[in-house]
């Protein structure tokens, strides 16, 4: 792809479309991946037909939330975070 | 009709903006600026206005709020002075690069420290680099004009771009002066509708400001940034016309003030100049052919035009009521670079004058006149950088 000049700029970098947030792959930015225990998942959160949703790692920033807030079942979380290249 | 009226600069601000009446304005109070935000504030509570007032906690936010207000779609105002500008610095460079058309009257004041209220050019001269378009105002009535001039040429479609007005503190400020008012609807028809560019609030077409631009573009954008700039002299003489045939006063880059056979030239920014006029007509009178060159439009600066009109004088004094430590003073540095282009060029010395509102009298143009006409007869430079009206 031609990479834009100065001429072809729109004034401000203002960005006129919406979502395109979607563009910008955030996974990249992740140093802890969240990983999914199935024999400790009650299907806490309901995403969709009465499941859990999956983690999508293009975007998946791995803030760790998700893996906080699980209640897993009987005190063993369901999910936990695993540093990176490991 | 014009109206001739006795107000202060601030004032006679505080009407522009009554009869452009904005859509938005950020009101934080400092001196010496604080007056005429006071007299907006209360043309909008006597409903003369339909300006929606943000009172904030600081020229930061003021600053931040007009960005916002701006992006949404507004026609912003907001005015502040010396460390409210200084407070607003990052924002300033915000507004500039989302090339939002933001008008500010700036009435100039000294920095801390030490602390001083009074008039001298350190905050204007160190938005310079700000992005934003300036204009400078010898007196209430130039206030007035500018600031009125100033919404056609930020909003300009081909510009876009954010405009500091800028008048002395307290010597314009708050000095009562003659002066004439345009009517309402002549000012209301001059500045026009308020034309958008991108609006947040335009649902239909979502868009994002301030995105993260890293390496990839910055470069690029900072490229068009300059370029927008060079368009701003054009749009600034053309809006000056239509602005002559409104008022009859006659408005340029500059001011040339009897320089065509000029040997020896002041350049001198804002109220001084006035000042230096009454002396240089002094020495016209003796026969010593005198002249001297008024900035108008600071950025961008007009460096081919500035050239050219002192291109014929033997020497030239810059007079700069702000200071560059350890350097020149800012004006100096501006009009060195503009005539250093020329194959023969004036000697040239800086003077720096008036800080935190030390007076500058008729004597100091005298001594500088005089200084400047041995330096034309023998060629000599004593010192080019020298303070004047300071105590050894």
């Amino acid at each position: 792809m031609k990479q834009k000049g100065w001429k072809d700029l729109v004034p401000g970098s203002v960005i006129l479309e919406g979502g395109s947030a979607a563009k910008f792959k955030t996974g990249s930015w992740r140093a802890f991946r969240p990983v999914w225990k199935e024999e400790h998942c009650i299907q806490w959160v309901k995403v969709k037909d009465g499941k859990r949703g999956e983690f999508d790692y293009d975007y998946c920033k791995g803030c760790g939330i998700c893996a906080l807030e699980c209640p897993g079942k009987k005190g063993i979380k369901a999910i936990v975070m695993v540093e990176e290249g490991k | 009709m014009a109206k001739v009226v006795a107000v202060t600069g601030n004032e006679a601000c505080a009407n522009a903006l009554r009869q452009v009446n904005p859509d938005v304005c950020g009101i934080y109070p400092i001196t010496p600026q604080t007056d005429m935000m006071q007299r907006f504030a209360s043309f909008i509570a006597d409903g003369k206005v339909d300006t929606e007032p943000i009172l904030v906690e600081s020229e930061h936010s003021s600053m931040s709020a007009c960005i916002g207000a701006s992006a949404a779609g507004g026609r912003v105002v907001t005015a502040t002075s010396s460390q409210g500008l200084a407070l607003m610095w990052e924002m300033l460079h915000i507004a500039s690069g989302d090339r939002l058309p933001i008008i500010m009257p700036l009435v100039n004041r000294a920095l801390s420290a030490p602390l001083n209220i009074h008039g001298d050019h350190s905050d204007g001269m160190g938005a310079r680099d700000t992005g934003w378009i300036q204009l400078w105002s010898e007196n209430a009535q130039e206030a007035y004009d500018n600031t009125i001039q100033a919404f056609r040429i930020g909003e300009h479609m081909d510009i876009r771009l954010p405009v500091m007005i800028c008048l002395d503190g307290f010597i314009i400020s708050h000095s009562i002066e003659r002066m004439e008012y345009l009517e309402d609807d002549e000012v209301k028809n001059f500045v026009g509708e308020f034309k958008n560019m991108y609006p947040l609030l335009d649902l239909d077409k979502p868009k994002s400001y301030g995105p993260l631009i890293l390496t990839d573009l910055y470069h690029e954008y900072k490229r068009a940034q300059h370029e927008v700039m060079l368009k701003v002299k054009d749009v600034v003489l053309g809006v000056a016309k239509d602005f002559e045939k409104l008022s009859g006063r006659k408005y340029g880059l500059f001011e040339s003030y009897r320089l065509e056979d000029a040997d020896i030239a002041l350049v001198i920014v804002n109220s001084a100049a006035g000042t230096s006029k009454d002396v240089i007509d002094e020495f016209r009178s003796k026969g010593i052919k005198a002249g001297l060159l008024k900035p108008r439009l600071f950025r961008p600066f007009p460096y081919d035009e500035v050239a050219e009109a002192l291109k014929n004088t033997k020497a030239v004094c810059v007079m700069d009521r702000a200071d560059s430590f350890g350097g020149y003073g800012p004006l100096f540095m501006e009009i060195s670079s503009a005539l250093y282009q020329l194959k023969e060029r004036p000697l040239m010395i800086n003077k720096i004058y008036g800080l935190g509102g030390r007076d500058y009298l008729p004597s100091h143009a005298e001594l500088v006149l005089n200084e400047l006409n041995e330096i034309a007869q023998n060629g000599k430079i004593r010192t080019i950088k020298e303070y004047i009206g300071v105590r050894e």
